[in-house]
C-alpha cells in the first residue's frame, strides 16, 4: 500500500494504541525555550517527575533575551530576567542541554535546531512553540505545542494524538523573478484562508519546492501553523543531506538505508490536495490584521473585516504599494537566516533607507548567522543602508513589554504574524519577504521588491 | 484543576470575531511570570482596557458588561486561538473563570492546551453559534449535546478527550500506566534508528 511520508514516520513512531482512541507517538527530540519552556520544566519539578532521556532535549534562550549588542541577562523587558535565571536553573536541574543567552551557538530555535543536527529527516520533534512546523523542512515530523504537553514529551518520552489528516501542496513550475518562499506560503493563505489546513499534516511537494534551498524550505514550513495546520514537512533530498552531514548532533553520515526511504510513495493518497502554479505567485504583502489577509503587491486592499480594515487604516480599493512606512524589520525563525540577509544586503547595498523610517532593524537569527554575515561585510552594507545591526533572538517579531516600535508605527517586516497588537500596542504590521522589507525600506513605503533588484542588475 | 463541571448551564458570552490569537487572548507583555498564575487579568488586555497599563476597562467589551462579568462560557468564531502555542491563553481562560467554548472552529494547538486544562471546545455551525448569543445554554458532556431555547445540537469530541475532561484525568498518569510498552518501543528502536539515542555531549 502506497504511503505519504507522513503516514511513514506516524506508523513508525506508533507505540501503542492509548485508551481511549488515540495513538501514544514516540517523541524523538523536545525543544524549549525560556518564554514557555520554564513552565514546563518547573511543574515538571513540581510534580516530582524527571525527564525520561535528559540528552534528547534541549533548550535555547531566544524569546525575550536583549538582542542589543554587549547584552547579558538583563531584559528590556519588565522581569524577564526571572524568565531566564529560572529557565536556566531548570535545565541543569533536569540534565538538559542549553543553549544559553551568550552562547556561541544561541540563536532562535527554530535557526540553531538545524545548525546543530538536532533536527533530522524521519524523526518526531516538537516544541512548545507554534513555529516547529518550520523543521519539517528537513522531512522531520516537527510540531508545536502547549507547555503540559511539553512536558508530557519529556517525561514519558510520548504524546498521545489523534491521527491528523494528510494534505500535498503542489507548486507546479518555477518561481518568477523576485518571488519568494515567503511569498508561496503566504500565497497559500491568502488562497486558501487561514484556518485552511486545519486538522492536516501538509505536504509541500512539486518543482518549485525541489528547487528551493535548506533555508528557504524553512520558511515555507515556518508558516504552515498560520494555515492551522498541525504542520509542514518536505521530503528529505540531497540538499537536505548535505545541509546535515557534519552537523554537531547529526549522524556522520547518511549511508543508512532508512534515509531513502522517507518520502511519499508514488500513488500515495492524500486527504487533500492544492496545486499552485508557482509562476502564478508574485511577491506578496499582508494588508490587514490576519495572514490571509494578503495580496500580491500591485494589488488593492479587498473587502475585509471592519476591525481590520480600522486597525490598519487602509480601505477596499486602497493601493498598498507606495503606502507610507515608520519602520522596518528584518529577522524571525521564518526569515533571518544568511540567504536571507544576503538577499536584503544586495538589495540595500549602496543604498539608504527613507529619512522617514523612524527604526529599522536587522536581527540575524543566529550567533552563527551574525559570525558568517559579518564575515562577508553584510553588517557593514545594513549598517550604512541605516539599519541597526543586532545580536540574535525573537526580537521584534512581537512586543514583550520592552523594546517596541514608535508609537502607532506601520511596520514593514519579514516575520509571520500581522496580527493587532502582535509588534506592540497600534503597531500595523506588514508582512512580507526580506527583499519586500529592504526595497520598501529604501522607498519609505511599499514597494516592489523587483524594481531594485532590477535595476541593480542593470547596473552590474 | 478540575473536570469539566456536569450538569452545565450559562449565558453565553459573544465574541463572534474571526481569527482571534493567543496573541489577543494574553498578549506577551501581560505573561509576566514563569508560573500559570495571575494571567486572567491580562486577558483580551488590549480589547478589555482602553489603557491597559492602568486597567482602565472599555465598557463595550463583552466581558466587562454586568452580565459577562464572570462568564463561564464564551461563543467564538473560525480559527479561534490561532497563532502563538502559548498555554498561558487558556490559564488565562480557565483563571477567569471559562469552563467551555463553542466557535465555528478551533486553531489545533490551542484546541489541545483547553483539552489538558478541562476547558471543553465545541466546534458548532457558525449560525447555530451566533444563535446562542446572550442565551442560557446547556451543555451535556456525556450525550455529547448543546441545548438552548429547546433546541439541541450535537457536537464532536474524541473518546478520550471526553474522558478527560468528564474525568478531571491527568494525561501523564495515563500514559505513564503504558511505561512498559513505552521502554519495549524504546528498546526495539535503539539499534534500528541509533542516530537518535544521543551522548550528553554539551
Amino acid at each position: 500500500m502506497a504511503r505519504t511520508l507522513f503516514d511513514k514516520i506516524w506508523d513508525a513512531h506508533t507505540v501503542a494504541k492509548a485508551q481511549g482512541g488515540s495513538s501514544l507517538i514516540a517523541i524523538d527530540r523536545v525543544f524549549l525555550h525560556e518564554r514557555t519552556g520554564a513552565a514546563a520544566l518547573n511543574r515538571m519539578a513540581e510534580m516530582g517527575r524527571k525527564v525520561l532521556d535528559p540528552a534528547r532535549v534541549f533548550a535555547v534562550m531566544d524569546h525575550i533575551v536583549d538582542t542589543r549588542i554587549g547584552r547579558g541577562d538583563g531584559t528590556l523587558m519588565q522581569g524577564g530576567e526571572g524568565f531566564i535565571t529560572e529557565t536556566r536553573a531548570a535545565c541543569k536541574a533536569a540534565g538538559i542541554t542549553l543553549f544559553d543567552v551568550n552562547d556561541r551557538d544561541q540563536g532562535i530555535v527554530h535557526v540553531i535546531s538545524p545548525e546543530q543536527g538536532i533536527v533530522l529527516p524521519g524523526l518526531t520533534l516538537v516544541a512548545p512553540d507554534s513555529h516547529t512546523c518550520t523543521q519539517g523542512a528537513f522531512g522531520a515530523l516537527a510540531w508545536g505545542i502547549g507547555s503540559s504537553e511539553a512536558e508530557h514529551a519529556m517525561v514519558t518520552g510520548t504524546l498521545r494524538l489523534e491521527r491528523p489528516k494528510t494534505m500535498r501542496v503542489r507548486f507546479d513550475g518555477g518561481l518568477g523573478f523576485g518571488v519568494t518562499a515567503k511569498d508561496m506560503i503566504l500565497t497559500v493563505i491568502a488562497r486558501h484562508g487561514a484556518g485552511g489546513g486545519a486538522g492536516h499534516v501538509v505536504e509541500f511537494a512539486g518543482d518549485a519546492v525541489k528547487a528551493l534551498d535548506m533555508e528557504a524550505r524553512m520558511t515555507l514550513c515556518n508558516m504552515a501553523t498560520e494555515f492551522s495546520a498541525m504542520t509542514g514537512i518536505i521530503a528529505p533530498d540531497a540538499k537536505t543531506f548535505e545541509y546535515l552531514t557534519a552537523r554537531p548532533y547529526a549522524p556522520a553520515d547518511f549511508s543508512d538505508p532508512h534515509w531513502q526511504t522517507l518520502h511519499s510513495d508514488t500513488g500515495a493518497s492524500f486527504d487533500r490536495e492544492i496545486i499552485i502554479d508557482a509562476a502564478s505567485i508574485a511577491p506578496m504583502v499582508s494588508w490587514g490584521t490576519s495572514p490571509e489577509h494578503t495580496i500580491a503587491i500591485d494589488q488593492k486592499v479587498p473587502e475585509g473585516p471592519a476591525r481590520a480594515h480600522d486597525y490598519m487604516g487602509l480601505a477596499a480599493g486602497d493601493a498598498l504599494a507606495g503606502t507610507s512606512l515608520d519602520a522596518a524589520f528584518i529577522g524571525s525563525c521564518t526569515n533571518s537566516r544568511i540567504s536571507d540577509l544576503r538577499r536584503a544586503a544586495a538589495i540595500l547595498e549602496g543604498r539608504r533607507i527613507a529619512s522617514s523610517i523612524k527604526k529599522a532593524l536587522v536581527v540575524p537569527g543566529s550567533l552563527g548567522v551574525k559570525r558568517q554575515a559579518e564575515a562577508e561585510g553584510l553588517d557593514k552594507i545594513f549598517e550604512a543602508a541605516g539599519f541597526e545591526w543586532r545580536m540574535s533572538g525573537c526580537s521584534l517579531c512581537f512586543y514583550a513589554g520592552g523594546e517596541g516600535f514608535p508609537e502607532c508605527s506601520r511596520t514593514i517586516s519579514s516575520t509571520n504574524r500581522n496580527f493587532e497588537g502582535r509588534q506592540g500596542p497600534g503597531i500595523r504590521t506588514h508582512i512580507a519577504s526580506p527583499e519586500t522589507v529592504a526595497a520598501s525600506a529604501i522607498a519609505g513605503a511599499i514597494a516592489d521588491p523587483r524594481e531594485y533588484a532590477r535595476s541593480r542588475e542593470a547596473a552590474a | 484543576m478540575s473536570a469539566f463541571p456536569q450538569p452545565f448551564t450559562a449565558l453565553a458570552a459573544p465574541l463572534i470575531r474571526d481569527n482571534v490569537d493567543t496573541d489577543m487572548i494574553i498578549p506577551s507583555r501581560e505573561m509576566r511570570t514563569t508560573g500559570r498564575d495571575g494571567l486572567a487579568e491580562g486577558m483580551f488586555a488590549p480589547w478589555r482596557y482602553t489603557d491597559a497599563d492602568a486597567r482602565i476597562e472599555n465598557p463595550d467589551f463583552v466581558l466587562n458588561q454586568p452580565e459577562y462579568r464572570d462568564a463561564k462560557l464564551l461563543l467564538a468564531s473560525a480559527n479561534f486561538g490561532c497563532g502563538s502555542s502559548r498555554e498561558h491563553a487558556v490559564w488565562a481562560l480557565a483563571e477567569f473563570g471559562i469552563k467551555a467554548i463553542i466557535a465555528e472552529s478551533f486553531a489545533p494547538i490551542f484546541r489541545g492546551n483547553c483539552v489538558r486544562n478541562f476547558i471543553l471546545p465545541i466546534a458548532l455551525p457558525r449560525d447555530v453559534v451566533e444563535h446562542f448569543a446572550a442565551c442560557e445554554v446547556t451543555i451535556d458532556l456525556e450525550a455529547q449535546t448543546v441545548t438552548s431555547d429547546g433546541a439541541t445540537h450535537s457536537f464532536d469530541i474524541e473518546a478520550e478527550a471526553k474522558q478527560m475532561l468528564a474525568h478531571g484525568l491527568d494525561a501523564i498518569d495515563l500514559t505513564l500506566t503504558q511505561a512498559g510498552a513505552i521502554q519495549e518501543w524504546l528498546n526495539a528502536d535503539k539499534p534500528a534508528r541509533p542516530w537518535v539515542y544521543l551522548e550528553h555531549s554539551r
